[in-house]
């Protein structure tokens, strides 16, 4: 796909304006997912399995039912027959079939006539259940006598001989490892761990549903893409998608964990059983028990060393667990593993496994980050035992355009080099480590995403526009769709009016996912501007009869092309629009497609960090994010997106884990235990934006939200190792186990 | 179910509620204010922050009766009229929110702070919102935004 | 649940004295509305102390000592500069529980009703050597502090019998209270310290020490207090302080510590606090 590219003069891009939504969010009047209500509404509550693995012998629904308030029940029963594939997947975690596959499953719900009774109601539902050994750990899921989760799921992919629990394998790379690691002054293999994290979003999951006997129905929720929503709603409760009309209301934070469904087809359940519309706002502890945390890993990397720097061979082997279903991002940490370095020699294989916890769901760079604390890691050590310079050797070896990536592509521009450099310069790296202190880099990789996209740009009578978007908004996308309408119209930013469209207002969007917004959306809002003004070009062109090819668009007017096209004043915007049902009707512009140019990114973070050695824990004194954009639209939220994914990195690398007692039982359901970073735990997060164009993009924009999530682990992990001169190799580094390294 | 008269936002309001009922429940599912948001119902997140008395509250963890003869202050109330308070301008302009759903808590906690301690430091203040979980900004802008208001405040008192 | 609001102790402890299910007081709530809302425990009965004359008094007895209502929060007794100075350490301990919200609810007596091993002002209380005023069907007693919680959620309080008041002895030395938590706020303790100490001269001439959340019930460490006692905390005492507080921990491995760093912290943290405790006390 080829556009006209245009990476100077803006106007509006680059800027700071006040995003749209502020007014609304900072006056409690912006409306999310458990703000909306209807008349006659019911609440809906779910009913979880105690077990982390049982058979479900039978539920007695009588005293429920029987209960003052409560119009009905759904259980498995209430849903549709015969799905497949990814479909029956997401219809056993959002309500269990046969077995209860993890703490917290879904077994039953309720709607009642308030919240309180739906909950009493609850706790009237018998269930008989058979508990069953259970395994959560993905070491142990793969070892011969583990109780195995559900035969038959493996994909083809999977070597001979393993696990049932082992469902899915990737193996990819070059060269030849064992002849580079021979080639090598130092070799070096260690293994990894990581914890499973959740996303953490503080708006739970919430949605309201409406679905009458007609297979019409209604649902507003809390999504990054209500197109997907609708397509598996609509399967798992057994209608037509576009009987299904999906409203996205404002959300409170995703990073990943609101791609899929899991109450919004119960919800329609209830509904279609109690003839009512039916809410359903999950309590907090089901949002940890029951929607997807992240992957859990263990990882072995081999990395080969020359004297001067040089990566001579690198090695790993990741394994990932994405709970009681296939589907972790076993693929992706395999990928991303050694995607930031140029090698001749690279292989890395990839195990998909499950166990008893809930279905994961993506979390921001799914599978990266836990790749970069492995790599990033080991390479450090390696650094620290050769005396080299850590950010020299990454320098030394960093991908570049023209390297064939470490999992097969050659890369086109991309911007790792410049990254480096800028953390070389930048004053945080150049400062001596504060006494005490350890200092840690890493860089991360992720791929970015296209994806389908539509949009729809109309402009009104008085020149201003609205800008039909159908990706959710989740951090301040709409304002950066309005400045890039707004450059391409040369109008006003505060003339665009960006607005998410419900699923029956526009074409088919991708979720909001894969850091594809800007990048997509973007691209389709420039383009559908482009559109209109072609549209508007050609109605200067009609009224001043000539040539549409010799009227050009500048500063939001209509001017002839050139002396030889003719001599009209310019036509300003609102002049050509005040007209326009008469000069040939509506002027809108459009664009569809399945633009696949994401520019993948590259990001280095720099920390200081220090022990209490006589306690294990932790300071971050100093954080600093270089990241490659491509092309800032809106520098604040990409700034934003540095930071926010810095923290929460932060909160994975020091104290973010799912406990799990050996009951099987999550032990820590809340944010009291499930502990992200509060204000107090963070210093101040520097941010450097770099901009190598991604040639995939009018503008050059990467996606930024993701990438940043990606180096703090291992960035984290090497500035404690330093401070505390011990090697931390397994994540959280919580203090008893800084104190337990400590001690040897 | 229990009679309730209570002030909110400077206005008079008059419910019955179950016992068991929270003043987050009321307000969002009796009086329609669903500003103050829940994010855990256990007083971890602070998303459901309101004043009373001058003092932030949780409101999941204050039951509705409890309110009897309060005079409470929530998101919804913090502007006079379309005058947006200061925090709520620089909110705004220092890009302190991504998804917005923790603002409402932090803004009535900012400003329950403020009036008692105009000049505080960037550690008083990431110490007094320390309840006030953000999951998308990592708090630098919010911290931001919260100094640069205080001292816009400072000038203008 | 029925709501109640008595206006006197003495009703307070009638209703609960009769009440057949699950009873509760309610001060700031902050414990009982988490239990409330994760189906812990509903209460048959719950009594709101707030409409009680005097529960919100910090006063000031004839000898010196201080009363404290049942109903003053973690942010009243921040504000009160006359309970700061005589008592620092019990007052940041106070002030440690919870978030700002929480310090405008939260109450010393329902962190000690709760029956926390973990909570952040009974061992402060402790080693403050303070007592509790307790009403009953049978009238009013005293007792201490430390004898009152009998295990996790556990009490030694009688059925019908309510805390009205707690009782800190007059200020004569120093006190401090540190904990150990993962984050820098908003946790629950993993292991919590007080020390109360008074000198003269540089010599330590009495001291209470006492730990939290390392045994089912906060621990008065008599053993630790004894390595204080006379020293002028030199390199020796301090290391037998530490010695002392370790040995004293009973603790479980759980989702906030493990016995082996709970059992270690112990001894940094009663070293740490009894170092500030000094200060204060020569101050």
């Amino acid at each position: 796909m080829a556009f006209d590219e245009k990476t100077e003069g803006f106007n509006v891009v680059g800027t700071r304006p006040d995003r749209p939504d502020g007014i609304d969010k900072v006056t409690g009047r912006a409306s999310y997912g458990a703000d909306a209500s209807k008349a006659g509404m019911l609440h809906g509550a779910i009913l979880r399995s105690p077990h982390a693995h049982a058979v479900i012998k039978s539920i007695n629904l009588d005293k429920a039912l029987a209960l003052k308030g409560v119009k009905g029940v759904v259980t498995r029963a209430d849903f549709a027959e015969g799905l497949t594939g990814e479909n029956w997947n997401v219809l056993e975690n959002v309500m269990a079939g046969e077995k209860a596959l993890y703490d917290g499953h879904a077994v039953a719900a309720v709607a009642a006539t308030s919240q309180l009774i739906a909950r009493d109601a609850l706790k009237l539902i018998e269930v008989d259940y058979e508990p069953i050994p259970h395994v959560t750990d993905v070491d142990k899921a793969m070892q011969p006598d583990a109780p195995v989760i559900r035969e038959g799921q493996a994909s083809k992919a999977v070597p001979a001989g393993m696990h049932p629990n082992v469902v899915d394998y990737h193996e990819s790379g070059h060269g030849d490892v064992e002849a580079g690691f021979a080639e090598a002054d130092l070799v070096m293999e260690r293994t990894f761990t990581t914890e499973a994290t959740h996303q953490g979003y503080i708006e739970p999951h919430a949605c309201l549903a409406t679905l009458g006997g007609d297979g019409r129905g209604e649902l507003w929720c809390c999504t990054q893409g209500h197109w997907n929503v609708q397509k598996i709603c609509a399967a798992l409760v057994g209608i037509e998608q576009s009987a299904l009309r999906v409203t996205a209301s404002e959300i409170g934070g995703g990073f990943g964990g609101k791609t899929a469904v899991f109450i919004e087809p119960v919800a329609l359940a209830l509904s279609r059983k109690t003839n009512r519309p039916v809410k359903i706002a999950m309590p907090r502890a089901d949002v940890f028990k029951a929607t997807g945390p992240t992957a859990s890993t263990s990882m072995d990397v081999k990395i080969g060393l020359k004297k001067d720097g040089t990566m001579t061979a690198a090695w790993g082997e990741f394994r990932s667990q994405g709970g009681a279903f296939p589907g972790s991002p076993f693929s992706f940490t395999a990928m991303c593993a050694f995607a930031p370095y140029a090698l001749e020699n690279v292989k890395q294989i990839g195990y998909d496994v499950m166990t008893n916890r809930p279905k994961q769901a993506a979390y921001r760079a799914p599978g990266s980050p836990m790749a970069a604390f492995a790599v990033e890691s080991l390479l450090d050590e390696m650094c620290n035992q050769m005396g080299l310079d850590p950010l020299e050797v990454r320098l030394k070896n960093a991908s570049k355009q023209g390297t064939k990536a470490s999992f097969g592509p050659t890369w086109d521009r991309i911007g790792l080099v410049e990254c480096l450099e800028a953390a070389k310069e930048h004053s945080h790296y150049a400062a001596p480590v504060p006494e005490g202190a350890g200092r840690g880099i890493s860089c991360g990789f992720w791929f970015n995403h296209g994806g389908e996209t539509s949009v729809t740009l109309a402009m009104s009578e008085d020149g201003t526009a609205q800008l039909m978007l159908g990706t959710p908004d989740i951090g301040g996308s709409r304002a950066s769709m309005a400045m890039m309408a707004a450059e391409e119209l040369g109008i006003p930013y505060e003339h665009v009016r960006a607005t998410v469209a419900d699923t029956a207002t526009l074409g088919y969007n991708e979720v909001s996912h894969g850091s594809r917004v800007t990048y997509a959306s973007g691209l389709a809002t420039i383009e559908a501007a482009r559109d209109t003004v072609k549209k508007l070009c050609a109605r200067a062109a009609a009224k001043w009869g000539i040539d549409e090819d010799a009227v050009v668009w500048r500063d939001g007017c209509a001017v002839p092309s050139g002396p030889n096209a003719g001599d009209f004043d310019p036509l300003p915007i609102g002049q050509i629009c005040r007209k326009m049902g008469a000069t040939g009707g509506p002027i809108v512009g459009h664009y569809e497609a399945t633009p696949e140019g994401a520019g993948v990114s590259f990001a280095v973070h720099i920390v200081d960090a220090t022990v209490d050695r006589e306690t294990g824990a932790t300071s971050v004194d100093r954080y600093t994010v270089i990241q490659d954009a491509g092309k800032a639209i809106h520098p604040d939220y990409v700034e934003g997106q540095y930071q926010g994914g810095a923290a929460q990195g932060i909160g994975w690398a020091l104290n973010e884990e799912y406990i799990y007692g050996e009951d099987g039982r999550l032990q820590n359901a809340g944010f009291l235990d499930y502990r992200i970073p509060v204000a107090s735990d963070l210093p101040m997060i520097d941010t450097v934006i770099v901009e190598v164009p991604n040639p995939g993009h009018p503008y050059g924009v990467r996606g930024v939200g993701e990438t940043s999530i990606c180096p703090p682990l291992a960035a984290i992990a090497n500035a404690v190792s330093n401070a505390a001169g011990v090697r931390m190799k397994d994540l959280p580094m919580r203090p008893s186990r800084i104190l337990d390294a400590l001690d040897g | 179910m229990i009679q309730v008269s209570t002030t909110i936002n400077g206005d008079e309001h008059q419910f019955v509620c179950d016992p068991r009922e929270t003043l987050l429940d009321v307000l969002r599912d009796r009086l329609g204010l669903t500003g103050a948001k829940e994010g855990c119902g256990t007083g971890d997140c602070g998303a459901c922050t309101v004043e009373i008395g001058g003092r932030p509250v949780c409101s999941c963890l204050m039951l509705g009766a409890e309110a009897e003869g309060k005079e409470i202050t929530t998101v919804e109330g913090i502007a006079d009229g379309e005058d947006l308070h200061p925090l709520q301008v620089n909110f705004i302009k220092h890009a302190a929110l991504q998804c917005g759903i923790c603002t409402p808590g932090i803004l009535v906690a900012t400003k329950a702070l403020l009036e008692e301690n105009p000049n505080p430091t960037e550690t008083e203040v990431r110490y007094w919102l320390a309840g006030n979980l953000c999951r998308c900004t990592g708090y630098d802008k919010i911290i931001r935004a919260v100094m640069e208001t205080a001292a816009e405040m400072r000038e203008n008192a | 649940m029925r709501y109640h609001t008595p206006d006197s102790f003495e009703d307070a402890s009638a209703i609960a004295a009769a009440a057949s299910g699950t009873t509760r007081f309610l001060a700031g709530g902050t414990d009982v509305l988490v239990q409330l809302r994760s189906d812990l425990v509903e209460p048959d009965d719950l009594i709101d102390v707030k409409h009680i004359p005097g529960v919100k008094d910090i006063a000031q007895t004839a000898d010196g000592g201080w009363r404290i209502g049942a109903a003053v929060s973690g942010a009243e007794m921040m504000a009160h500069a006359g309970l700061r100075a005589a008592w620092p350490g019990v007052v940041e301990a106070t002030d440690l529980i919870g978030s700002t919200q929480i310090q405008t609810r939260c109450t010393m007596v329902g962190n000690l009703c709760n029956g926390s091993p973990a909570a952040d002002s009974v061992p402060a209380l402790v080693a403050a050597g303070a007592t509790a005023t307790i009403v009953g069907p049978n009238g009013t007693r005293e007792a201490a502090v430390e004898d009152i919680p009998t295990g996790p959620g556990r009490l030694s309080l009688a059925k019908g019998e309510v805390v009205s008041a707690l009782n800190l002895p007059a200020g004569h030395g120093g006190d401090a209270y540190l904990r150990f938590i993962p984050r820098t706020e908003m946790d629950i303790a993993v292991v919590g310290c007080g020390v109360s100490l008074a000198r003269d001269g540089d010599v330590i001439t009495s001291a209470r020490v006492s730990l939290g959340a390392v045994a089912p019930t906060v621990l008065l460490v008599a053993d630790a207090a004894t390595a204080l006692i006379g020293s002028r905390l030199e390199e020796a005492p301090l290391a037998q302080l530490a010695a002392a507080a370790s040995a004293a921990c009973n603790p479980i491995d759980d989702k906030r510590g493990t016995i082996k760093f709970r059992t270690h912290v112990a001894g940094v943290l009663a070293q740490r606090a009894a170092k500030i405790a000094y200060d204060r006390a020569g101050a």
